[in-house]
């Protein structure tokens, strides 16, 4: 199972993974964080195929991707 | 817990200044995880060009030079005729590179400099507030263009990839975009082939982006995207311009 990791003290809040991604997991949370930003957060954390895209377009290095198990590569990065 | 997409260690471990949404941060890591994956970080310089990158020695994890605005590829083509070992790149804007660099970039071309050119084109200068680039779009609204570029006036956008692509000198010129993620995955395996070409030893590289910015464009970052896939992409063809294989 692929788990989305987010670093919420690093997010902008540009909501840029959430139009990447294909599953609709993330969604901005109804907090702050220290910086003022709205961050993005996970929503939907079983609906999540690890295609990895919301981290390939995140510009602020706050995603990463877990894996525990097997793994479909959709794509070579 | 194992990981299937992880933070370059090329990357420093600090936030950046871009603006949300800004593509910088997506080209810079990038460009950091082909380093990492390369394992030619700690042979690398970068040169930082004048602009809204203009702080990139802060943020990407190798050894940096800072250059008069558009003067990068000097700086490059020295360093890199003094000790050809080490691996060299620019990082530069289109007001940067395309405008007051453009001569610079055209004759390190020319003389076919063994580096590799990372190329922002996001049609405007960001740093100082949004003016007109020699890329801007026709049409588009600027704070020196309010009423929209006038091509009869400033001319067309400067096609800067087209222009080295007809110059004689073997070379890897390609221009791509980072506005959804099959261009973005695209895109990153053009700058590692940019990176492979002088690791080779082969030629001069450069990796012309179609960037965004948001602030400056007056829209939201998912905006900005599509503004590329509808409007950017009629006036600026992505591909392979010129290749070494073919020369
Ligand atoms: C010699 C000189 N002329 C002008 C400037 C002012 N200046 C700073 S950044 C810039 C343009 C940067 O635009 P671009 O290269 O497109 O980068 P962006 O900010 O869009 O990333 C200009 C004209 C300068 N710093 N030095
Ligand atoms: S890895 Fe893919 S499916 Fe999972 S949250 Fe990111 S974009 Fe969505
Ligand atoms: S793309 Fe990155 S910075 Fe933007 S909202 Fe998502 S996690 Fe935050
Ligand atoms: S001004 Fe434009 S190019 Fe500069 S950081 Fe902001 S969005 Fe990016």
């Amino acid at each position: 199972m692929p788990r989305v990791l987010i670093r919420q003290e690093r997010c902008k809040g540009c909501e840029l993974c959430i139009y990447a991604c294909p599953q609709h997991v993330l969604a901005i949370s109804e907090n702050i964080n220290e910086k003022g930003y709205f961050f993005a957060e996970v929503a939907d954390q079983p609906r999540c195929i690890g295609c990895r895209l919301c981290a390939v377009t995140c510009p602020d290095q706050v995603i990463q991707i877990g894996l525990n198990g097997v793994m479909v590569h959709y794509y070579d990065y | 817990m194992e990981l299937a997409f992880k933070i370059s260690t090329a990357m420093k471990d600090v936030p950046t200044h871009y603006c949300p949404g800004c593509t910088h941060g997506v080209v810079h890591r990038m460009v950091a995880e082909v380093l990492e994956e390369l394992n030619i970080r700690e042979r690398t310089v970068g040169v930082a060009p004048v602009g809204c990158a203009v702080l990139i020695y802060n943020y990407l994890n190798n050894d940096f030079m800072e250059a008069p605005h558009g003067r990068a590829p000097a700086l490059a083509t020295g360093a890199k005729r003094a000790r050809p070992d080490l691996i060299l790149y620019t990082y530069q804007g289109d007001g940067d590179l395309a405008s007051i660099g453009f001569n610079e970039i055209f004759h390190a071309a020319n003389r076919g400099e063994k580096i590799t050119v990372i190329f922002i084109n996001n049609g405007i200068y960001g740093m100082t507030g949004g003016q007109m680039a020699p890329t801007t779009l026709p049409e588009q609204v600027t704070t020196t263009s309010p009423d929209g570029r006038d091509v009869s006036q400033t001319g067309f956008p400067v096609a800067v990839s087209e222009a080295l692509a007809t110059q004689a000198t073997p070379g890897f010129i390609v221009r791509c975009s980072v506005h959804d993620g099959l261009h973005q995955i695209q895109t990153k395996k053009l700058i590692r082939r940019a990176f492979q070409n002088q690791v080779d030893n082969r030629c001069f590289s450069l990796v012309e982006i179609l960037s965004t910015c948001p602030t400056n464009w007056g829209l939201t970052p998912q905006q900005s995207l599509e503004h590329i896939r509808d409007n950017t992409l009629q006036h600026y063809k992505l591909g392979i311009l010129k290749s070494p294989e073919e020369v």
